[in-house]
């Protein structure tokens, strides 16, 4: 479904370029759940924006669903591709209603029968026809995360990227978040890529698992591997490590991973 | 011997024209030079408890108790001027994002000598030795470079220990950390807890340790309190949470995705609208 080689992306130019992602490769079978986790500033949510066609200055190939893709894209590709933010609270427009964020992508597409739409995706993200007249505003963490999953639902895309659903969210509601997206997956046949920093929130959702550093992917891994805490580079392990816990002894072995490693 | 922080029955309440918030109601606890979490989703009321202690909730905001008690002085009949010589002094808080607690047009080394001489009268130059002890303590390398940085120079883990720096150079019994790593990476947040860690236990101080994230807090502290809808729920030993007794502390626990479960349904918190009004 999802195929990219040798994926680089660099802001900046010159002396003051970074390399914010260098020669990623991966590929995602059709209503798979992949997941990238790694670090602030790993590159991560960068191939998501390359993904959208956000971010339209890179290099290598990105082909999705048979067709490579251009820097720029064109409607149909974003009525089977989109996305959704980490932040509900930034990513709704607060002067506008749920009714009118859910019809805009209806009205774009052409679709029609906005109403009808709007109802139908409100419901399938657990939300009743009382909040299609609310402004975000009206509406708790979980509940925008949800408005914002039906405007990316609405125009019932076959991928779904999503940056850090739920790390805006307390814990109880993450927990509501990701079951609404495991049933949607399940119901839709969805292809998933889901970016956070939670090994657990991807180790939950996902069955294949990137995990990169500084712009890497330092190493690919089924979910079965994580469980059984037996990845193979030392990052992974102390990603892992950390993510138990806190313990003393272990954070005095904590150590610096860059680039020379590899 | 005395507690170092007694509180009981802490209540905050915020009125407005239009409606009165009870942010935290009938809150009572005692603690010791121990590392105490307090843990609870957003809105349980865990933040503005803390800012009861320092006395720095603001109208329309009231505070009422049967005591505050730190360290046997009674904090409600403090005047502004007792009260200023205990926030900080002995008192102490790190906030949730160096970002907006550190003044952008000041060194950090001047505002970290600056909390040193407020509190103890030093000369520039002392000021400025203690400073640069204190930013080795807290594992910056080069401090003498970094002590003439300012905030945007330096990145989010680094501008929390700077701020932990801080917050630590006046010496205070008892230091109240609010959510101080939440916004780093695991392993930066995990180096930051160690360095707390070791330096609450070499001073011998009190922590305070506010956070939404249960099994870090679990792994960090000595005792953990549990908060709801500005009531604590259950108050139990961080060794012993799993054995927890109360359904809300049961249902955080378990709605946490776990590397090891398989995926499925997550159990979903119910809440009981009991747990508002009565307590355990």
């Amino acid at each position: 479904m999802i195929t990219v080689r040798d994926l680089s992306v660099t802001f900046g130019r010159g002396r003051r370029a970074v390399p914010a992602v260098q020669r990623v490769s991966f590929a995602v079978e059709a209503g798979g759940l992949y997941g990238i986790v790694g670090e602030s500033g790993s590159g991560k949510s960068t191939i998501l924006n390359v993904l959208s066609g956000l971010n339209r200055r890179w290099r290598g190939s990105v082909t999705i669903d048979g067709d490579r893709q251009a820097m720029q894209r064109d409607l149909a590709f974003h009525k089977k591709v989109q996305m959704v933010f980490q932040d509900p609270y930034g990513s709704l427009h607060p002067r506008h209603t749920v009714d009118r964020i859910l019809s805009e992508p209806v009205a774009i597409h052409r679709l029609g029968q906005s109403a009808a739409r709007v109802v139908k995706a409100l419901e399938e993200v657990g939300l009743g026809p009382e909040f299609r007249f609310r402004y975000p505003h009206q509406l708790s963490g979980g509940q925008r995360q949800r408005v914002a999953v039906a405007r990316a639902l609405i125009l019932e895309p076959r991928i779904l990227l999503l940056d850090e659903p739920t790390s805006a969210l307390d814990v109880s509601v993450q927990a509501e978040v990701l079951n609404l997206l495991t049933g949607l997956h399940q119901r839709r046949n969805l292809t998933y890529i889901l970016v956070s920093h939670n090994l657990a929130v991807v180790a939950h959702m996902c069955r294949r698992i990137a995990v990169m550093n500084r712009g890497v992917i330092i190493e690919e891994l089924g979910v079965e591997t994580l469980r059984d805490r037996s990845p193979q580079h030392p990052y992974t392990r102390q990603l892992l490590s950390a993510s138990l816990g806190y313990d003393r002894q272990a954070v005095a072995m904590l150590e610096e991973f860059d680039m020379d490693a590899y | 011997m005395t507690a170092l922080l007694d509180v009981e029955n802490l209540h905050v309440t915020f009125r407005t024209r239009k409606e009165t918030v009870e942010a935290v109601r009938g809150v009572s606890f005692a603690m010791g030079r121990e590392k105490i979490g307090i843990v609870g989703e957003s809105g349980s009321g865990k933040s503005v408890t803390c800012r009861a202690l320092l006395g720095l909730v603001r109208p329309p905001g009231t505070v009422t108790a049967d005591h505050l008690l730190f360290d046997g002085v009674e904090l409600r009949q403090a005047d502004p001027r007792h009260m200023r010589a205990i926030r900080g002094r002995r008192i102490s808080m790190v906030m949730q994002d160096p970002k907006y607690s550190l003044n952008p047009v000041m060194t950090v080394g001047d505002q970290i000598a600056e909390a040193y001489r407020i509190h103890a009268r030093a000369s520039q130059a002392e000021a400025r030795r203690k400073t640069i002890e204190m930013l080795e303590a807290v594992r910056i390398r080069r401090p003498e470079q970094v002590y003439d940085t300012y905030p945007h120079e330096v990145s989010g883990g680094m501008g929390q220990r700077i701020m932990v720096a801080m917050m630590l150079i006046p010496g205070p019994d008892l230091l109240i950390a609010d959510e101080p790593t939440s916004a780093l990476d695991v392993t930066v947040q995990l180096q930051l807890l160690a360095i707390m860690d070791d330096l609450v236990q070499q001073r011998g101080m009190g922590l305070i340790f506010i956070s939404h994230d249960l099994n870090l807090v679990a792994s960090f502290c000595d005792r953990i309190i549990i908060m709801y809808a500005g009531r604590i729920m259950e108050t139990c030993n961080a060794a012993e949470l799993h054995n927890a007794q109360h359904p809300y502390t049961q249902g955080l626990m378990n709605c946490l995705p776990q590397i090891d479960t398989p995926p499925g349904k997550l159990p979903v918190l119910q809440r009981d609208p009991a747990w508002q009004d009565g307590s355990l």
